[in-house]
């Protein structure tokens, strides 16, 4: 069949399926008639197929090529139920990504926990340790913040509502930009998220020893319990994905280096997810429950430790029933 | 045997830097990578509207006191770490500066960005930027053949330049005409490249290049051009 045949044949069909494209990538048509749709695009792909294969002109080809690959975009592109996915992956997918990947979570830990729980010992036995890795106007920021005198508690003491929304603003801002350094660094061969794990461990170390050591150990302490739980929880998941990314760089295995990496990445992004969602927790508990002083210390003691139960079990037992086996 | 056009056609493999994926239909999609410069663009724009926003944002909330303060924060939070990803995800792969530009990201298989993908490429953003200026996301851009920086390759996506209509060449007229001897696929599409192209090329250079099939056509080099576009009108076939 000669090209201009070819071309009068079809011409009215190729112009429709463009048309069709047109409104859908305006998103103006539902997914009705989605068979149909897919019977059009796959017999374009044979005609882009005929004309290549008899030899018709560039113009021809490339035409059919861009509507080929217009067809195809629509075709693959991302129709989620973006609530269903979200619960589904709240309820069985986080959890089951924690659990798969409790090597790395591990080491994380370890290491976070481990510089924390060090510097915080050193701290309280060496007092005076404390300046070598906090600067001194910091130390009495930290101070002025925990005094047992105050109001509400946190970054100002005096607080309102709109202060309570400001540091609401202030703390997802700040941590969720650590904890999305802490990980992307990770790909530095994983030494950027051992920096910042080692780094941030022994920050929150050196202030919950000097603190405890001062005295101000009951305010400090049934503050940070609360929101800990799933900020500390967090930033060691970050950590953990960020050591994922690195450690498919040092030992890719029977893949090449990019594409250990794009595997290992395509499991940490999961992590990431949760980190996010457990930060907006934190920073919600931190700006609304935490700096609160109408209840005792005690109280938010045992709420706290709730809060580290319900996150511990929620890792462990969380989505069992979705499993596989 | 017929002479052959073939000494004049290229028999090595083009230089072509198009990314060929096969789809399950068993036909090729070809993505064009889009180099450094075009993509540097794209985010000096994206960077000024979202300055632009932020800072008319920032004048409204100011006025709601601590409140505003506070939401200002969010708001910056989500246009520092969100932007991209939603534009990418919601809006075919287009942040609006690639939009400007043309360009759009992809999967590596070429079909559209899922959010994982998208919120991977932008966060390791961060680390493309080190240690300064985007100097790893620069190197790395130059040297992979398909100029990904590291948040491409760990999110295996692509950025490639949106598919645009040309308009359909008119052919030169003349006289449909037989090829003199068979020709082979690559030789059918040359002829018929060489006739839909005549519009951009110059006279001297048409008469160049028609001039080397001067002898395997059998004609005086003067004659190569008309015999060709007749060629070529004959394998288009008529209207």
């Amino acid at each position: 069949m000669k090209q201009q045949q070819f071309e009068q044949q079809w011409q009215d069909d190729w112009a429709q399926f463009e048309q069709r494209l047109v409104q859908l990538e305006r998103r103006k048509t539902e997914d009705q008639g989605q068979n149909s749709y897919c019977a059009e695009y796959r017999r374009l792909c044979q005609h882009l197929a005929l004309a290549q294969e008899r030899g018709y002109s560039s113009h021809l080809i490339e035409r059919l090529q861009q509507l080929a690959q217009r067809g195809h975009q629509q075709l693959y592109r991302q129709r989620s139920q973006l609530g269903g996915q979200l619960l589904a992956f709240l309820f069985s997918g986080l959890p089951q990504t924690i659990r798969q990947q409790w090597r790395s979570i591990a080491v994380a830990s370890l290491l976070f926990y481990g510089s924390l729980i060090g510097m915080g010992v050193l701290v309280y036995l060496f007092p005076e340790l404390v300046y070598s890795v906090v600067d001194p106007e910091q130390v009495e920021q930290m101070e002025s913040m925990y005094d047992p005198e105050a109001r509400r508690l946190g970054h100002f003491s005096e607080r309102n509502s709109g202060d309570d929304w400001q540091m609401f603003g202030f703390y997802i801002m700040n941590n969720i930009g650590i904890a999305f350094q802490t990980f992307a660094s990770g790909l530095l061969f994983g030494l950027g998220s051992l920096f910042f794990l080692f780094f941030n461990g022994l920050m929150i170390g050196a202030v919950a020893g000097h603190l405890s050591e001062i005295g101000y150990g009951s305010t400090f302490w049934s503050f940070v319990i609360g929101h800990g739980a799933f900020e500390l929880t967090a930033i060691t998941f970050a950590g953990a994905a960020g050591l994922q990314l690195g450690w498919a760089l040092l030992a890719p295995g029977r893949h090449s280096r990019s594409e250990a990496l794009r595997l290992a990445a395509a499991e940490a992004v999961k992590l990431v997810a949760g980190v996010i969602l457990f930060l907006l927790i934190a920073a919600f508990i931190e700006a609304y429950w935490s700096s609160m002083t109408y209840t005792s210390a005690q109280v938010k003691l045992v709420v706290g430790a709730a809060l580290w139960l319900l996150v511990a079990s929620y890792c462990i037992f969380a989505g069992r029933q979705h499993a596989p086996d | 045997m017929s002479p052959s056009l073939q000494p004049s056609l290229p028999t090595s493999t083009l230089l072509d830097n198009r990314h060929h994926v096969e789809t399950p239909e068993g036909i090729d999609l070809l993505l064009r990578p889009a180099g450094v410069i075009p993509r540097a663009l794209a985010f000096t724009l994206d960077l000024l509207i979202r300055g632009a926003l932020l800072l008319v944002l920032g004048l409204l909330l100011s006025l709601l006191g601590n409140l505003g303060s506070g939401l200002l924060l969010i708001v910056l939070f989500l246009v520092n770490w969100w932007y991209m990803v939603l534009f990418e995800v919601l809006n075919q792969g287009r942040s609006p500066g690639k939009q400007m530009l043309g360009l759009r990201v992809v999967h590596d298989d070429g079909t559209p960005i899922s959010w994982g993908a998208s919120l991977l490429r932008n966060l390791l953003r961060f680390v493309d930027m080190l240690p300064f200026a985007y100097c790893l996301g620069l190197i790395s851009s130059l040297a992979h053949p398909a100029f990904k920086r590291l948040g491409d390759i760990a999110a295996g996506t692509l950025v490639v330049y949106r598919e645009q209509a040309e308009p359909r060449p008119n052919l030169p007229d003349a006289e449909p005409e037989r090829p003199p001897m068979r020709l082979d696929l690559q030789e059918q599409r040359a002829i018929l490249a060489f006739a839909e192209r005549a519009g951009s090329l110059s006279q001297a250079r048409r008469e160049e290049l028609a001039g080397l099939l001067a002898e395997p056509l059998q004609v005086l080099p003067e004659q190569a051009e008309a015999r060709l576009n007749g060629i070529a009108r004959g394998l288009l076939g008529a209207s």
